[in-house]
């Protein structure tokens, strides 16, 4: 039987094919406060960001935008409102080619 | 940027470009700002474009817009897990005859094209620009924009925001809030290349002919949730979209849901051999009618995904945008002829041409929708279960009297879902989708 559940994926090499212009030195995501994410126990923002920017690093969680896609997801599913969240400077960040 | 503009456009996708190409064509003096290196790079649809709200807009679109396929065919598969798949179709190869009534796009391109237009019109549109905040006056009147270039502040008499789903500017300016997790979907999606030859064949089409294929079923494992696979010339886009309040409970990720789909038998032989070359993911607000803000106030109007302006059950949206831009433009124009000011009372009449178009009316005909998904995800997993379960009893021929086999359907109907609980998603159904 064909297995449709849960396959394993390198979200990496996905986002392997986009286009981006990295603004260096301007994460256009921050956490508020790390003792707030510290005291989460669903962590909705590691599954749910569809460019798995959301980790955990030695039990923090963390987060790398430079793959984002600029959807929203996690300041959307934060329920404490822990994630500041702005579009990046214009021009940078995601440049879709097709969208 | 010391200049003052009748109107400055936050956006453009398809509701800004709309207002932006309606207000210049009228002679209005329109600045449009977008935070996209080129109109399109932060854009993301599956994507269907509806002709007629474009046609509303520039009505010789066909000779002109990048158009990808018309659509002549629509699939609709209920998918079980593992391989079953129930399926209805419609195809008219008669509106290939016809001026089509929707195409296949590619998002980036169109914007692009659609900006090009605007520009043609008379807009000045500034790109690479974010816009970081409305100027009011001292009475509230939104009275232009902050960007984020020095000195970057323009003045004008009314702003229209189509800022997106996200709507930071609205939302920081306390015209919105922030949409909530139940009313949003996240959609993601990779653009498939393959040559034009092997999509005819394998769609069974010719020339620029199209197929649409919405997915419904356990493909989202119990969440409220679609996928879809459109033929562009040379590429497939696929994608699948969830409630974000669904993916986090569920702890699925969206880029499993998209591999697990990709890899259903339905699916696999479609897109096998294609060379992926992007992978995006979007947003979409779901909320329907009661999650819509209040659209318009003192010097500002909301079009668009900003607006909360979608058609969920029948997966429109850029047509609300395109159309909801355009009325707001509209409205500004007779304004502006009748020498009024642009304030709340004046922009009471965009909400009133809203309400008067299909695209509330849509709306509110959809108002409970949102809430019966929310409370019946089951809906979107037991029945299409049980319709593979029903086929695959029925068609399977091996010496069982057809009345047993009536029987063992609706033992296992029973099993899943309770007389009472079947009246009761009947009823609720009903109720929601009347």
């Amino acid at each position: 039987m064909t297995d449709i559940r849960l396959p394993t994926i390198n979200v990496e090499e996905k986002l392997f094919q986009n286009r981006y212009r990295v603004d260096a030195d301007h994460a256009h995501i921050h956490i508020r406060d790390p003792a707030t994410c510290g005291r989460c126990a669903d962590k909705p923002c590691i599954v749910c960001c569809p460019a798995a920017c959301w980790r955990l690093e030695d039990g923090k969680v963390d987060v790398v935008v430079d793959g984002c896609l600029e959807c929203g997801t996690c300041r959307v599913v934060c329920a404490p409102g822990n994630v500041e969240w702005d579009y990046p400077r214009g021009g940078y960040g995601i440049l879709f080619k097709f969208g | 940027m010391s200049e003052k503009f009748d109107v400055i456009v936050v956006g453009a996708g398809p509701a800004g470009n709309a207002a932006a190409y309606t207000l210049a064509k009228a002679g209005v003096s329109v600045l449009q700002v977008e935070r996209g290196e080129t109109p399109g790079t932060k854009n993301v649809q599956g994507a269907i474009l509806y002709a007629h709200a474009l046609e509303d807009v520039i009505p010789d679109f066909r000779s002109r817009a990048p158009l990808e396929r018309q659509v002549i065919e629509q699939r609709m598969w209920l998918m079980d897990e593992g391989q079953a798949c129930t399926g209805v179709s419609y195809r008219d190869d008669g509106f290939a005859q016809t001026p089509g009534n929707r195409y296949t796009i590619i998002r980036a391109r169109f914007d692009r094209w659609f900006s090009e237009e605007v520009e043609k019109a008379g807009a000045m549109v500034i790109k690479e620009t974010t816009v970081t905040g409305l100027l009011k006056d001292k009475a509230g009147k939104v009275i232009g924009v902050k960007t984020e270039r020095d000195g970057g502040e323009v003045h004008a008499d009314a702003v229209i925001l189509a800022d997106g789903v996200n709507s930071l500017v609205g939302q920081r300016a306390g015209l919105r809030k922030d949409i909530k997790p139940e009313h949003a979907a996240l959609a993601v999606k990779e653009t498939l290349f393959l040559s034009k030859e092997i999509i005819d064949e394998r769609f069974g089409v010719s020339g620029d002919q199209g197929v649409v294929i919405e997915i419904a079923g356990r493909i989202t494992h119990g969440m409220v949730g679609t996928g879809f696979l459109y033929t562009n010339k040379d590429s497939i886009a696929i994608g699948i979209g969830c409630m974000l309040s669904d993916l986090s409970q569920h702890g699925i990720t969206p880029y499993q849901l998209l591999e697990g789909m990709k890899r259903h038998p339905m699916v696999k032989p479609l897109i096998a051999g294609a060379e992926m070359k992007e992978y995006a993911a979007h947003l979409i607000p779901e909320g329907g009618y009661k999650a819509v803000p209040k659209l318009y106030g003192d010097g500002w109007m909301m079009v668009g995904d900003s607006a909360g302006l979608v058609n969920g059950v029948h997966r429109e949206g850029s047509n609300l945008a395109m159309t909801s831009g355009r009325l707001a433009a509209q409205t500004l124009i007779e304004l502006k002829d009748r020498g009024a000011k642009f304030d709340a009372k004046g922009l009471a009449a965009y909400k009133a041409r809203l309400d008067d178009s299909y695209v509330m009316k849509d709306m509110k005909k959809y108002a409970a929708v949102p809430d019966f998904m929310h409370g019946n995800a089951h809906v979107l997993d037991a029945y299409p279960s049980l319709l593979n379960t029903a086929a695959r009893e029925m068609l399977i021929v091996d010496g069982v009297d057809k009345r047993t086999k009536q029987k063992r359907i609706l033992a296992q109907v029973r099993e899943k879902r309770s007389l009472l609980g079947l009246m009761g998603d009947a009823y609720r159904f009903w109720r929601a989708f009347r």
